[in-house]
């Protein structure tokens, strides 16, 4: 039998040729046999979005196919008439974008838009297309599949959303689904339960897939065979087994070595510290701090409550907890941003106002804040020497050949040649955007970096090599560093310290070392647990933990009485978590637990 | 190409973004250049024209002029004279010189209404970028102000205004400004509030720059591009604005010469094939396409890749 899907020497360019030398696509070919996975892997750039999209036959504005074949059941996709296309589209091949936010119109009800491609093509009626999506949500692990077709897309969480996405591709019965990194912007407690629907769904509608990503540990769970691309060209071909035990190309094992490994693996030797007789660079107490206007109890909204940390100068304190914990606010707070509530910030032993306008000049510059989103925290109409320049003149003066000087200097210290003085960002990548993001906090010459997830937006082989710039630094330059994340590895291979937060409260603090190891609580260990493996049995094993299964579908909720983790914790104890506010177990010098159960207790837990 | 394996990735696509900045470089069509031509004679037209018109704008042409020889008319109608080696363009409906007071009018016409245009932007900016930064209060004050002037029918404003105090040119350009600015209010608080709540505002406050630095550095910037294709359609309307008021007598005031005012007082011509009254609305009609043309190029050079790729 042929297979289901073949793409033949296929050649994209860009449109107008003779500017860009090299295709984006050079002479692709490969197959997909009916049911299989395939995944196609590499970083941004390499032209895996491109090829997939092929499989639709669909160049983004600015491509063109240049030459080459795309089949599917031995129908050439690229010779098709418009109208041919449209129903290929839809019908026999769907897309999984990357953000359901996006793909659903938050105006319309989720069955209307999940059966309108199958009604619409004349495949069901509307009745057998709403039975079809009710069995759709079902073998999705979604709640309530009979009346979920009832709501809006605001009223299902943002995991619920993504497989809502799938039940949308999935019900036309499409023979190819050609998925674009659909967990890449998800939590990982909510990663597995996407990852889960999908492998479930895929086996169980016997579709083929094409599944697009630069997250090797993703990919082993769910594909059966891997396609490593690299600049247009794949670079390596075989089963998952092959790829990731017996890599062949030095490019496949520069990809796995990118890949962070597991948390407790990664620690570096504890350093001893003299934290007594230092003053710390910075130290938050008491802090409670919230948005707006007051909810309908008459309180405001408080995202962070009674938060405590510690950061010894020259240290990294790593934060970390799903979205929705706080952990932009805690940053906000401390640089004065959002005034807080109640508590104090100190920088140095030295009180800091709330409010950063009524901080001094001199407080502001020790302090720098580093955005996530490099896109939105540069103005794209700034030259890099002025976004750089600005804080030189602002805080030290500095004119002419010495500011040109330090400029210069700047751009060495986040590794970018010199001449990247002269571009404006939108000629930058996303990793030379991150790396000018964090030259400008660094130009202020700051005693503490506040870095909120800027590893989050790039791939693998990028954010790794963002991570040992931040190394770097450190040791150069003796800054200490709050740095946030929602991606517990990465926080594990640069922190010192790390605070867990959970729905604004600290629930587990200490050192890198102690934090993640044994005792654990529940909460850490469901976000060690969550981070996925190179392994392609980790997917099942770790779904067959309870702390996973306790944890599924449950969205960060900030509560007033009790342990905010209570209807999340497979542990909690009924009349105690729920009413009672936890304790703080201190279990050596500097490290503490939140929460009811004993530490004999928490170190009895284990993961199975 | 080999895959680079011991120099961080993302330096190693640094060729990308060597390629020249899409974005900044602004190439005109035909079109635009031919918009840009028409304008470009308007302009000099204002510079130079009272100098290069053969007559005074209130100057009545002499009867001698037009006695054709051999015809027995010592007295013949100096009113909506066709176009002739006297008078270029014909007469209007006085006698005067239609050439000479299209060529005066360009100044009265272009003039006021850029002038109302740049004060009516000057306006609207200020007030747009002062609701968007100063705080709740200041912002709803000022915009429900703005919605008042907005509900009321534009050429029902200039009546009523211009019936109180008379129509006089700093009167009418006070008028358009203002109704005007409150358009641009509107465009000019909407973009300002986009860029105020962007990461690099913020990364500018947390540097401890004051607000005065970053509306000038930070948020200014980002909106002068699209407002400038915004410039220039609110430049139409005035002019149009400005001419509707003239043919209802109420804008530019005789003799002086104004584009809408002269289709208005010549429009008795028409039922005699005089070209009096169609001279100056084509003058309008090709000023105000022209200026849409190099609009049109601006936008879609503004709007990026999609909206080149859609015209």
């Amino acid at each position: 039998m042929a297979a289901l899907l073949e793409i033949e020497k296929l050649v994209v360019n860009a449109t107008g040729g003779a500017d860009y030398p090299a295709p984006v696509i050079q002479g692709v070919s490969l197959q997909l046999e009916a049911g299989e996975v395939l995944a196609l892997i590499g970083e941004s750039g390499s032209g895996k979005t491109t090829l997939a999209l092929s499989a639709l036959g669909y160049a983004k504005p600015g491509l063109e196919f240049r030459a080459g074949e795309v089949r599917l059941n031995g129908d050439d996709i690229l010779a098709m008439a418009p109208d041919e296309k449209r129903s290929l589209r839809g019908q026999r091949v769907a897309y999984l974008a990357q953000s359901a936010a996006a793909a659903f119109n938050p105006a319309l009800r989720i069955g209307a838009q999940v059966t309108e491609a199958s009604v619409l093509h004349g495949q069901l009626s509307q009745a057998e297309a709403d039975r079809r999506a009710a069995d759709l949500y079902r073998a999705l692990g979604l709640p309530d599949p009979d009346h979920l077709g009832r709501r809006y897309p605001h009223q299902v969480s943002g995991g619920q959303l993504q497989r809502l996405m799938a039940a949308m591709a999935l019900c036309t019965r499409p023979d190819l689904l050609v998925l674009d990194e659909p967990t890449t912007a998800l939590d990982v407690t909510t990663q597995i339960e996407v990852l889960k629907a999908f492998k479930d769904v895929i086996r169980q509608e016997g579709a083929a897939a094409l599944y697009v990503t630069h997250d090797l540990s993703v990919v082993a769970q769910i594909a059966d065979r891997i396609a490593v691309l690299y600049a247009g060209e794949i670079k390596e071909y075989g089963s998952v087994d092959e790829i990731l035990h017996r890599p062949k190309h030095r490019y496949t094992r520069q990809l796995i070595d990118a890949v962070r490994p597991p948390p407790d693996t990664a620690l570096g030797p504890l350093e001893a510290k003299d934290a007594e007789q230092d003053v710390p660079a910075l130290e938050v107490t008491n802090l409670t701090a919230g948005y707006g206007r007051k909810q309908a109890s008459g309180q405001l909204l408080k995202v962070l409550r009674d938060v405590h940390i510690r950061v010894e100068r020259g240290h990294t304190l790593g934060v970390i907890g799903e979205s929705g914990c706080g952990k932009s606010t805690l940053a906000r707070v401390i640089s004065g941003l959002l005034p807080a509530m109640q508590g104090e910030v100190r920088l140095k032993d030295e009180p800091l106002e709330p409010s950063l306008r009524q901080r001094e000049r001199r407080q502001l510059q020790e302090i720098q804040f580093v955005f996530q989103m490099a896109d939105n925290a540069l103005n794209p109409h700034q030259r890099v020497d002025q976004l750089l320049g600005r804080p030189l003149e602002f805080y030290f003066g500095l004119s002419g050949d010495a500011k040109k000087q330090r400029i210069a200097e700047l751009l060495h210290m986040v590794e970018l040649p010199p001449e990247f003085s002269g571009r404006y960002p939108e000629e930058l990548s996303g990793g030379q955007k991150q790396r000018i993001n964090l030259a400008r906090a660094l130009a202020a010459s700051p005693e503490i970096l506040l870095c909120d997830e800027v590893i989050s937006a790039l791939d693998t082989i990028i954010g790794a090599s963002i991570i040992r710039l931040l190394k770097r630094l450190r040791q150069q330059t003796g800054v200490a560093f709050v740095f946030i994340s929602h991606d517990l590895s990465a926080v594990a291979s640069f922190a010192d310290d790390i605070a867990v937060l959970y729905a604004g409260q600290v629930v587990e603090q200490g050192p890198a070392r102690r934090v993640l190891a044994p005792p654990y609580h529940p909460y850490t260990r469901l976000l060690i647990a969550s981070v996925p493996e190179l392994d392609s049995s980790w997917l099942e094993r770790t779904l067959a933990l309870r702390e996973t299964r306790a944890s599924i579908d449950q969205a960060v909720e900030i509560t007033d009485r009790g342990c905010p983790f209570y209807r999340r914790c497979p542990v909690a104890i009924a009349g105690t978590c729920d009413r009672e506010t936890p304790p703080s177990h201190t279990l050596d010098q500097g490290y503490t637990i939140v929460c009811h159960r004993s530490e004999a207790e928490l170190r009895r837990g284990s993961f199975s | 190409m080999s895959p680079p394996v011991d120099s961080p990735s993302d330096i190693s696509h640094s060729q990308d973004g060597s390629r020249e900045r899409p974005i900044r470089r602004l190439r005109f069509s035909t079109a635009g250049k031919t918009g840009i031509a028409v304008i470009l004679f308007w302009s000099a037209m204002v510079l130079v024209g009272p100098w290069i018109a053969p007559y005074h704008e209130a100057e009545f042409l002499d009867e001698a002029l037009f006695i054709v020889p051999g015809l027995d008319d010592p007295y013949p109608a100096t009113d909506f004279q066709p176009p002739g080696a006297v008078a270029w363009l014909g007469t209007d409906y006085l006698g005067r010189d239609t050439l000479s007071r299209l060529l005066y009018g360009a100044r009265t016409t272009i003039g006021i209404s850029l002038i109302a245009t740049l004060l009516a932007y000057l306006i609207g900016i200020t007030l747009g970028i002062a609701a968007a930064a100063g705080g709740r209060v200041l912002d709803s004050s000022l915009s429900r102000l703005n919605d008042a002037v907005l509900s009321m029918p534009t050429i029902m404003l200039g009546l009523v205004v211009i019936s109180a105090y008379g129509s006089s040119l700093p009167v009418l350009i006070a008028l358009t400004s203002v109704i005007y600015a409150s358009s641009v209010f509107r465009i000019a608080r909407a973009f300002g509030l986009d860029i105020m709540v962007s990461d690099f505002v913020d990364a500018a406050r947390v540097r401890g720059e004051g607000l005065g630095w970053i509306i000038r550095h930070e948020v200014l910037p980002g909106m002068i591009l699209p407002m400038a294709s915004d410039f220039g359609l609110r430049f139409v309307y005035i002019i149009l604005f400005l001419s509707g008021l003239s043919f209802l007598g109420l804008g530019v005031q005789p003799p002086q010469s104004d584009w809408g005012g002269m289709v208005r007082e010549n429009l008795a011509g028409l039922p005699y094939g005089a070209i009096a009254p169609l001279v100056p609305a084509l003058a309008i009609a090709t000023l105000t396409v022209a200026i849409n043309l190099v609009v049109d190029d601006i936008s879609a050079h503004h709007g990026g890749k999609l909206a080149g790729e859609i015209i």
